[in-house]
């Protein structure tokens, strides 16, 4: 079958795509765009937890099928998701954290579209707040969990700009890290927030 | 960061910005947080295919035929290989021991054993075809503890065994014995006050790293083979990968993909051969992914155990003696058993003085799942044992359990069992007076926020099952010891190649190593090293492959101290070929290059006063240096294989614990509060990744303390848990803030006086956690992991 929807601001269609690829083969396998992590197919690890009309959500838990005429925001376009985000106001695509979305056209989400790295150096973009804190607070080790865990944090931040702790984990609680022991990830959260409410 | 600074010996200033001792952030940070680091499982080709292996569905069968014709004739399917199918008379591979077959042959001993492999056009392709090979199985009797190994007429599990170890193990069902003899035991025991005995169990504790065992092997013309993989050390996979495929070996090419994690799980090969033997069979490129229900079968876990100990004290609570067994259960196949004997005897008495031990250590041949090399390795399993013992020994002998530990605890010149001398700052009371001396978190911090209680704070989290009622805390303490690098004779070196030259007007380094980055920050390290030894702001980190020496392991703690030693030595040849071309081509301008001792910093040549001769970017101009060197670090001995005697390990590590637990009595439910760690890391070359390091080892045994734990069932030797529904690792609601304070005292014999760090936490945080609900609960408790029954006496 064939699957158009919209990744990273951008018109995707995707061909001879089996009925039982999951949202997560897609994006891996058939768009080029690897860094949504697949570490255990079924919902459990949040390594691959994209945003789906602005909802976080398991993508190896989505069938393809399900995302027809719909957005998704990976790790790939979270720099730029967010810097639309804070040019209009708090909300990349007007359908922030409402399930369901609330009426975006195509047109609308259209406005932004994210530009990409280097795939060397990593270089060619800003980085969002969330992904600069992870780097700043040493909250990378492996980094297998960390595309999750940004869109996840993002999410919530977005949310909930001034998150207690318990807040944090709570939000956080979906996204299995083995590396860290999750207190830099914590700390990264709380640099972010902060970095955030600074800036407003 | 809570530091005592020493001095340590760092050979040349470290006035360049970003050179040791600084939080540099990794160079790989920016690839990592934009999805753009690309892991092996991330690796694509132009007409690749897919991979997929057949394992068997039972652990001990003779295999009484494979029919692979119905999965060849699906549409897409390009191959299907079984034992038959190797090209070459190597069919077995393995770390010590070449006991595992590629593909199984005539028997399967161990559940999720390969038996066939299948390249096809499509994962699901692959995996519907490898479901179509009909194989008949005649199933044996299953060998699962060290009753059913060693009876007489026990099954061998490996008939034939011709290894170094069966000559000195009472059963071939054994893997290895290593006694641990010094003193008199008998004598000692006769001057003890107390004597205190505990049977302890240690569950099988799963790495589950979070990016599962893939790869890409892509043919080439010259008939070799390129594999792009993830692994803990590439050569050691080269020499096991290479005769298997018939191959010379630099017609393996291997690259290091991004890696998802490793904590011992990727020392054994998983896929790597099977990726290259249907590449070539195909001409294609071969990717293949397991998925998590696969990786738990695709790698060795770490040993379950039954630990024996007897500890005697006198009335003033000096040890008087130490009797242990420790029953390691290795699985089906050898993997790194032997070596986890010999850290499990000679570490089994702990960070303590006692000088009459006899300690046996053995690991068992069943058919149970394969266990190996895992974080701690060993010394986990006996840590568990021996401080659950001293807090019993302290309650009989009615002292502060704290206190107990440090009147006993070993310090630099105290004698192994071994009858090797610790030769270097050995903190171990001092670490535990640390992590006691920090403040205890608030009682009930679950009302922190106001009047009602935030559930998210106590046992049962969201679930909302208590409000605080039934809730009780409890308190407990733990300290381990831990050796760095390989041990009893192992020739442990690393290789490091150092390029130096101008690049855009600018001095560049670049460091080139095999040394597999699992997570730990090495290549982070390793920028920094170069940096102070060659004076530079620009390193560049090459990426790891085969085309350089050998750069070991990364496990035993060992990559920044032996790796980071050879980066070390060689930016030091680099830095003296340099100073050289620096002295022919100026040394007529100033007469302090003949005379002073010459430093590189901030991109120039100085003099040890400070004053500048030259621009390194001059002195490099139109040339490149580089040198290529091994490094070693001091020599190790094997144990005597009857009393165990011998300088077995290079360096050892120490960490302590406090743990702070609330535990719901009513349902068996605990929430760890906080886990405190102590650790003495001779020198943190990156403070930012120590912590990091002490963290995640602390999460992990706190895993294994309440959770983590591999189901096998007894009467199949099947497992019953391999997904991440039903195997629990922390989350971050399950993970308590973990304060570290981290002590900087100077081993002498490494480079920096830094000292091996991955694994110590990872050892005192289990026992400080079990203690800790002991002290809460009033339990025994002699297993881990505990589960709520074990809490509630429904168990």
């Amino acid at each position: 079958m064939r699957v158009n929807f919209t990744v990273n601001g951008r018109q995707q269609e995707a061909d001879d795509v089996w009925e039982g690829e999951s949202l997560l083969y897609v994006l891996r396998e058939r768009l080029g765009l690897p860094g949504s992590k697949n570490a255990c197919e079924q919902g459990e690890c949040g390594s691959c937890t994209v945003r789906l009309d602005g909802v976080p959500v398991c993508s190896c838990l989505v069938a393809a099928g399900q995302v027809e005429g719909r957005e998704v925001v990976t790790v790939e376009g979270l720099a730029d998701f967010a810097k639309q985000r804070a040019e209009h106001g708090g909300c990349a695509t007007g359908a922030c954290g409402t399930p369901g979305g609330s009426g975006t056209s195509l047109d609308e989400a259209k406005q932004w579209a994210a530009k990409g790295h280097d795939s060397q150096t990593g270089e060619g973009g800003e980085l969002s707040s969330i992904q600069q804190a992870f780097i700043d607070a040493g909250a990378v080790q492996c980094g297998f969990c960390t595309p999750g865990l940004l869109v996840a944090a993002d999410e919530m931040l977005e949310r909930t700009p001034n998150p207690t702790d318990a807040d944090i984990r709570e939000a956080l609680s979906g996204n299995l890290c083995r590396c860290t022991g999750y207190e830099k990830i914590m700390d990264a959260v709380r640099l972010a927030a902060a970095r955030q409410s600074e800036a407003v | 960061m809570g530091t005592t600074g020493t001095p340590t010996n760092i050979t040349q200033g470290s006035k360049t910005k970003g050179g040791i001792g600084e939080s540099t952030l990794r160079p790989d940070g920016t690839l990592k947080v934009t999805g753009e680091f690309a892991y092996s499982s991330d690796m694509w080709h132009e007409d690749m295919l897919w991979g997929q292996i057949l394992r068997s569905t039972v652990a001990h069968a003779e295999i009484v035929s494979i029919d692979t014709s119905e999965a060849l004739a699906q549409p897409g399917v390009y191959a299907v290989m079984t034992y038959d199918d190797l090209p070459t008379e190597v069919k077995n591979y393995g770390l010590e021991i070449q006991d595992t077959p590629v593909l199984a042959h005539g028997k399967v001993r161990h559940h999720g054993e390969p038996v066939a492999i299948v390249a096809a056009d499509h994962p699901e392709t692959a995996r519907r075809a490898a479901a179509k090979i009909k194989v008949e199985y005649k199933e044996l009797p299953v060998i699962t503890d060290e009753a059913s190994a060693t009876a007489p007429d026990a099954i061998l599990i490996h008939e034939g065994r011709d290894d170094h170890h069966i000559g000195h193990v009472p059963h071939p069902n054994i893997v290895h014995r290593q006694p641990i003899i010094r003193g008199n035991v008998e004598e000692a025991a006769k001057k003890a006050d107390f004597i205190v005995k505990g049977e302890y169990t240690f569950g099988m504790q799963d790495q589950a790293f979070l990016g599962p065992e893939s790869g890409l092997a892509v043919p080439s013309e010259d008939g070799g083979v390129e594999l792009y993989i993830a692994t803990q050390w590439l050569h050691s996979d080269l020499k096991q990968i290479a005769p298997v495929l018939g191959l010379p070996e630099d017609k393996v090419r291997m690259t290091l993909s991004g890696v998802g994690g490793a904590f011992g799980g990727r020392e054994d090969l998983s896929m790597q051969i099977h990726a290259c033997l249907l590449a070539l069979r195909t001409g294609k490129p071969v990717k293949i992914v397991y998925n998590r229900f696969e990786s738990f079968f695709g790698h060795v876990h770490r040993h379950p155990a039954k630990l024996s100990y007897e500890h005697g004290a006198t009335k003033d609570g000096k040890l008087t003696h130490l009797k242990a067994r420790i029953v390691l259960d290795g699985g089906a196949y050898a993997s790194a058993s032997p070596a986890v004997v010999g850290n499990a005897s000679s570490l089994g008495a702990g960070p303590y003085v006692v000088d009459n031990v006899d300690i046996e250590a053995i690991a068992l041949y069943t058919n149970n799942p394969p266990c190996g090399a895992m974080r701690g390795f060993g010394a986990v399993q006996a840590c568990f044992a021996y401080e659950a013992q001293m807090d019993k020994l302290a309650d009989a002998v009615g002292m502060d359990r704290v206190a107990f530990r440090q009147l006993n605890a070993m310090e630099q010149g105290t004698i192994m069992p071994t009858g090797q001398a610790v030769d270097s700052p050995a903190p171990v009371a001092e670490l535990l007076r640390r992590v006691k001396a920090m403040p205890l978190p608030p009682e009930q911090q679950w009302l922190a926020a106001g009047e009602a209680a935030d559930v998210r704070q106590l046992p049962g989290g969201l679930s909302n099952t208590t409000h605080g009622e039934g809730v009780v805390r409890g308190v407990g303490y733990a300290v381990g010891i831990k050796n760095v690098g390989f041990s009893e004779g192992f020739d442990d070196y690393s290789t490091a190649k150092v390029r130096m030259e101008v690049v855009g007007g600018e001095p560049v380094a670049t460091v080139h190593t095999a040394m597999a980055e699992v997570g730990q920050g090495g290549v982070t390290v390793h920028a920094q090293i170069a940096r102070t030894e060659l004076g530079v702001t620009h390193v560049t980190i090459h990426p790891a492959d085969t085309q350089v020496g050998s750069a070991g392991s990364t496990s035993a703690s060992r990559q920044t101290y032996v790796t980071g030693g050879a980066v070390k030595n060689s930016c030091e040849l680099v830095r003296e070929k340099v100073l050289e071309l620096g002295r022919r081509k100026f040394g007529t301008y100033h007469p302090a290059w003949a005379t002073a001792e010459l430093l590189l910093e901030g991109g120039k040549v100085v003099t040890d006063g400070g004053e500048v001769l030259a621009d390194l970017a001059d002195v490099l101009e139109g040339e490149a240096v580089e040198v290529e060197a091994e490094w070693r670090h001091r020599p190790t001995e094997p144990f005597d294989l009857r009393t165990g005697q011998g300088f077995g390990h290079v360096q050892y590590t120490f960490a302590a614990h406090r743990a702070v637990v609330e535990v719901d009595t009513e349902l068996g439910l605990v929430k760890v509060i906080e886990l405190a760690c102590a650790q003495d890391v001779g020198k943190a070359l990156n403070p930012l990744s120590v912590i990091g390091q002490i963290q995640g080892g602390t999460t992990q045994g706190l895993g294994v303390a309440v959770m983590e734990e591999i189901i096998v069932d007894p009467k199949t030797a099947k497992v019953r848990n391999p997904s991440f529904t039903d195997y629990l690792i922390p989350t971050i609601l399950d993970t308590p803030t973990i304060p570290v304070d981290v002590l900087e005292l100077a081993d002498d014999h490494a480079p920096y006086g830094l000292r091996g760090i991955g694994e110590a936490p990872t050892l005192s945080s289990t026992p400080a956690v079990l203690a800790a609900i002991r002290n809460a609960t009033g339990l025994e408790l002699n297993r881990t992991p505990v589960r709520p029954e074990h809490l509630t006496g429904t168990a």
